[in-house]
């Protein structure tokens, strides 16, 4: 195997890669409607944030209740911007003050916020949605960080957080929407994007950044970055007694998973056509690590299908049981937390070779388990 | 006061108070370069609290800990590391889920920014100093075996062979034998005999016979304040050291 291609874990890395993308990118489309597939890759943009959750919780132990904040991020940048392509002086001709996105006219402004003027460069959105989270993300991080504040305590404060970005939300209607957020969205330069042709495009682009988050968080694990994480997770004060700030460390993982979160977050704005306070609140942070842990919260792969398992259990169960839902969830994470640590990434790892094994002409083959290895991918 | 620039580490009139009780209570230390000095004395006498201070883990209430001439009371933990101290802990600490030349890898003293721990490439400099440690610490042979199945022994012996990686001017163990069978107490005495001359180094022990074994000068602590100071045979005929530590 080529040595650049080390850090995807070997062969069965690369098998369990080629699997995920062969399912997102040639088994879903082909078998599945237009609004079928919207609705997977609406999952796979929750994906991104368990992967985050993977990198900065799995491995680097910092537990974040709060990811929804960054999925906002990415999702209001992204919206942003389209509102404003969708609010051209003609289509809101019939406003107070025309040209300016219609939940502002409602809320009585008559000129656009400074802060919403540069979302009209494609370009400064794009920059925004990776630099935003990212900046955000090291500021908490270093506040928190360099105060030794972490675990338990770390988690309640993220959470704090997300209350506070969609009571924010939430209150200044006539710049964010409100609580019916940012919605009505229609073309990204010029290309209406509630098609079916767009709708299956950007499910593309979806999986292949994707795909792509993926190798990219995968590379970081490999390097000296990926193993500092791991042991800070195990002993804490022997990094910092051996001479690594490790408030810098944790900064940039919990500002990782941001940035991947915030891609999701536009990916889903994008896909949906809306975005709006309901989907980046406690609820759906919460759910992010479900997905994480239930894929399996070493594995980013896991955590992809982690993120669509719950999903489409979602569909076939919310709507038989609605109320019974969020109680099914919650006995979902409790169960995996106490029986399957590692998730479906953990039950793969141990159940895979003896099923190789099974399999007929195979079994010579078939590497040996070793049941107490970590699972990592 | 005299010049304090010919010691490598200077504890000057150090103090400590956690709510009002003197952990550290106006404490004088020196250690020469390449010293081997053992703390010793009763549970509670201050030894462990000593390390933290002159690692940073805690910060003195007052009085001053020089390095080389350098103040380290107002240097961040890692960058006392940078100094040259290294400390090991009381239980081996490790890291568990990687291999025995990760964890000394992990600890080698270069790509400590997270830049350069994301640039950091294996060199053969890199390789051949975990060989050599790894050599010096009786690991040689589990090199890619997973730290958190060593024995308690080897786990204390690799939290020493991470610190030397480092090369640290000095090396502070505390009570490196603890939880050891008594011929890895042997090899250890051995080890840090070995280690006496290209090092400083401070021992925290209880073991009077593996003191003999390694001791050159002795400190012995009590109540925060050093009781007596000297070699092995001076500090075991001492009356008050009889008394409160060595009687029981």
């Amino acid at each position: 195997m080529n040595d650049k291609l080390d850090f995807l874990d070997g062969r069965s890395g690369l098998i369990s890669l080629l699997l995920l993308a062969a399912l997102i990118l040639v088994i879903f489309p082909l078998g599945m409607g237009v609004d079928q597939l919207t609705l997977t890759g609406r999952f796979l943009s929750f994906g991104f944030v368990a992967i985050g959750l993977v990198l900065c919780w799995g491995y680097g132990g910092i537990l974040s209740l709060g990811q929804g904040i960054f999925f906002g991020f990415g999702g209001y940048c992204m919206a942003m911007f389209l509102k404003l392509e969708a609010s051209t002086p003609e289509a809101t001709a019939i406003q107070t003050t025309p040209g300016i996105p219609d939940f502002m006219d409602w809320n009585r402004l008559t000129e656009l916020p400074w802060f919403w003027v540069p979302f009209n460069s494609l370009t400064f959105t794009l920059i925004a949605i990776l630099l935003l989270p990212a900046a955000f993300a090291y500021l908490i991080g270093i506040a928190m960080f360099k105060r030794r504040v972490s675990g338990v305590y770390f988690a309640i404060i993220t959470q704090a957080l997300v209350v506070i970005f969609t009571i924010l939300l939430v209150a200044q209607q006539g710049y964010t929407g409100g609580a019916n957020g940012i919605t009505d969205l229609r073309t990204l330069k010029g290309w209406n994007i509630n098609s079916d042709e767009a709708l299956r495009t950007l499910y593309f682009i979806t999986a292949a950044l994707l795909l792509a988050v993926i190798v990219i968080g995968k590379w970081l694990l490999h390097t000296k970055f990926g193993r500092i994480l791991i042991a800070m997770r195990d002993r804490e004060d022997r990094v910092r007694f051996s001479g690594y700030d490790v408030a810098n460390f944790k900064a940039f993982a919990f500002c990782i998973a941001g940035i991947f979160s915030a891609i999701g977050g536009a990916m889903f704005t994008l896909q949906e056509g809306f975005m709006s306070p309901s989907l980046i609140g406690i609820i759906p942070s919460i759910e992010f690590v479900i997905f994480a842990a239930v894929g399996g919260r070493l594995s980013m792969i896991g955590a992809v299908y982690g993120a669509l398992v719950i999903g489409f259990a979602r569909i076939a169960l919310a709507e038989a049981y609605p109320q019974l839902w969020l109680f099914m969830m919650g006995a979902v994470f409790i169960a995996v937390v106490l029986f399957l640590p590692y998730g479906l990434a953990g039950l793969y790892e141990k159940y895979a070779p003896r099923l190789r094994a099974l399999l007929p002409g195979r079994a010579a083959g078939a590497a040996p388990s070793t049941e107490t290895s970590e699972v990592r991918s | 006061m005299s010049s304090n620039t010919d010691f490598l580490l200077s504890v000057e009139d150090l103090t400590v108070s956690f709510d009002g009780f003197k952990a550290i209570d106006s404490l004088n230390f020196y250690v020469d370069e390449k010293e081997l000095r053992v703390v010793i004395g009763p549970n509670g006498a201050g030894k462990t609290t000593l390390l933290d201070l002159i690692c940073g883990k805690t910060k003195p209430t007052g009085g001053s800990i020089k390095f080389r001439g350098k103040e380290l009371t107002r240097l961040p933990e890692h960058r006392i590391v940078w100094e040259g101290v290294g400390r090991k802990f009381q239980t081996p600490s490790i890291y568990d889920s990687l291999t025995v030349r990760e964890n000394l890898e992990v600890s080698y003293p270069r790509g400590r920014g997270v830049w350069g721990a994301l640039a950091f490439k294996r060199d053969a400099a890199l390789g051949d100093k975990i060989l050599e440690i790894a050599g010096v610490v009786l690991l040689a042979d589990a090199l890619d075996t997973e730290a958190g199945l060593l024995s308690h022994g080897q786990k204390q012996w690799l939290e020493i062979g991470m610190l030397l990686m480092q090369d640290p001017a000095l090396l502070m163990l505390d009570e490196p034998i603890a939880g050891m069978s008594a011929r890895e107490r042997e090899l250890t005495a051995e080890l840090l005999n070995r280690l006496a001359g290209k090092h400083s180094i401070i021992v925290i022990e209880h073991d009077m016979n593996f003191v003999k074994q390694i001791g050159r000068k002795v400190t012995v602590l009590h109540q925060g304040k050093i009781l007596a100071e000297g070699d092995m045979d001076n500090v075991q005929s001492d009356q008050r050291v009889i008394d409160v530590y060595l009687g029981h």
